[in-house]
């Protein structure tokens, strides 16, 4: 397969798979199968959802650094857009659904509670992204949006932190998302970059 | 195709819903209530939801795999140790407690610290019964439950400090409304509720109403309890419901009651008013 056609596969998959958490929430709230507080599992569904495809979109850059595999650059902007997508489901569901939109309640939680906070600053780290993704505009923006870019990597800190902070006992499972994390920022690094372009040079030389 | 892979294994590693446990609906199929309010007039909440959405940790942190993680515990024959500073001491079975105290039917609120809650009517009786009839001594200011934990039949996060442990103060402990359970809906408990007893206190939240006790103590010293322990800022002796004094990381004002879809305020002592007699002169905001 051509690495243009492999990408055209994985494209596919990834919509499926990355509307499957979405089906799988919409399937079970019909059965009746959320659990007795449906409210509660949609928000830990589409929080999951919204970290994983998040850290997913940050491990594209990370791929193609250690393997050299440049097509997968073009996943992030679609896997940034569906982890926006699962965060908006999940500020929806925690405003509209959980406070039904009172504003007094939400001011205590929203504004006066860390955690809260944190999700919120995420949610709006990734939401100017999101709205200047459209291709064209991305276009315009040119080295603007590489700097814009950094914000993905604040919201990304910050939705770790949001994760570990809500946590009420079992810290394994955070501080895993926060050690990934670190991980996936480590090797964009231009130490860890230099490294592994020199061995990619190394491959080449003695490639038969 | 890694990404692919990985994005397959994150999806299915978001939390699935388990569905009712067959354990539990197998409980609920017979399982009545006599009444179907609380003093409130607010309405029980299911079977179903009781007994398949439960913080058991000995288990598991999944609320909803409790049930069926728990649905080989062993609880019978099962004997609770009453000693400490008491004059009368002594070793009691559940069925010994339940033909001495005729548990009946107490529909509580039960508010969680984690700001959701339920109505639930329990099979009991008042705690002040059993501890009549140890006769406490006069040095005797507070009481201490130590609850069950084997390993091996209960396969929760080992590293927590278990078995479990919780503590009233005496005369707390022998409030009316503080009481042992033996049952919901009519029937003994499941396991995955706290079988076979439970301390049940309606205005604590819900983690003071220690479940599966083997032993309670009488004693002269504030004795420690499980929560207060790991995270003392987080957790306080007390821990009475007090939609005025915030978790550190969460609001308490109000709450989720399962089953329902909008929030409803939180109210003190959960409601039962009549404990605040209890609390006079404390500063509550100190002794959370």
């Amino acid at each position: 397969m051509s690495s243009n056609r492999q990408i055209a596969v994985i494209r596919v998959v990834l919509h499926v798979s990355a509307l499957l958490p979405l089906v799988l929430i919409i399937w079970d709230l019909t059965r009746g199968n959320l659990t007795a507080n449906p409210i509660r599992e949609i928000q830990l569904r589409t929080g999951a959802t919204a970290i994983n495809l998040l850290m997913l979109s940050l491990s594209c850059t990370p791929v193609n650094i250690l393997t050299g595999f440049k097509p997968v650059l073009a996943l992030r902007r679609v896997l940034g857009i569906y982890a926006f997508f699962y965060a908006s489901l999940h500020f929806i569901n925690f405003i509209g659904i959980d406070y039904g939109f009172d504003f007094a309640l939400l001011r205590e939680d929203l504004f006066e509670k860390r955690f809260a906070i944190a999700g919120f600053a995420s949610f709006l780290c990734l939401l100017p992204l999101a709205v200047l993704s459209v291709k064209k505009v991305q276009q315009r923006l040119g080295e603007h949006w590489q700097k814009l870019h950094w914000l993905v990597y604040a919201a990304a800190i910050v939705a770790v932190i949001h994760y570990i902070w809500q946590t009420k006992a079992d810290f394994r499972l955070p501080f895993t998302y926060g050690g990934v994390l670190i991980i996936l920022l480590a090797i964009r690094l231009p130490v860890v970059r230099h490294l592994a372009e020199r061995h990619f040079k190394w491959l080449d030389k003695t490639a038969p | 195709m890694g990404v692919v892979a990985a994005t397959a294994f994150l999806a299915a590693c978001t939390p699935q819903g388990s569905g009712t446990p067959s354990g539990s609906s197998a409980f609920c199929d017979d399982a009545k209530a006599v009444g179907s309010a609380d003093e409130l007039g607010d309405k029980l909440t299911t079977c179903n939801d009781i007994t398949s959405y439960n913080n058991f940790y000995e288990f598991s942190y999944g609320k909803e795999d409790v049930a069926n993680l728990s649905r080989n515990f062993k609880t019978s024959p099962w004997t609770v140790t009453v000693g400490g500073l008491v004059n009368k001491p002594g070793s009691f079975s559940v069925d010994e407690l339940v033909k001495k105290y005729r548990p009946e039917e107490r529909i509580y609120r039960m508010r969680c610290v984690e700001a959701w809650s339920m109505v639930i009517p329990w099979l009991g009786f008042p705690l002040s019964r059993l501890l009549e009839d140890v006769q406490p001594k006069p040095e005797a200011k507070f009481v201490r439950f130590l609850s069950f934990y084997d390993p091996q039949q209960m396969t929760g996060d080992r590293s927590l400090p278990f078995p479990y442990f919780e503590g009233l103060r005496l005369d707390e402990a022998i409030h009316d409304l503080a009481i042992l359970a033996t049952g919901l809906y009519g029937k003994p408990f499941p396991p995955q509720d706290g079988a076979p007893i439970r301390l049940v206190v309606p205005w604590k939240y819900g983690f003071k109403s220690a479940k599966s006790i083997l032993k309670i103590d009488l004693t002269s010293e504030m004795p420690p309890t499980f929560w207060s322990t790991l995270s003392p800022e987080e957790y306080g002796f007390y821990a009475n419901v007090n939609p005025e004094v915030a978790h550190p990381r969460w609001s308490q004002s109000s709450e989720r009651r399962i089953g329902e879809l909008r929030r409803r305020p939180t109210l003190m002592f959960n409601g039962y008013d009549q404990v605040a007699a209890l609390y006079k002169g404390m500063d509550l905001k100190n002794f959370y």
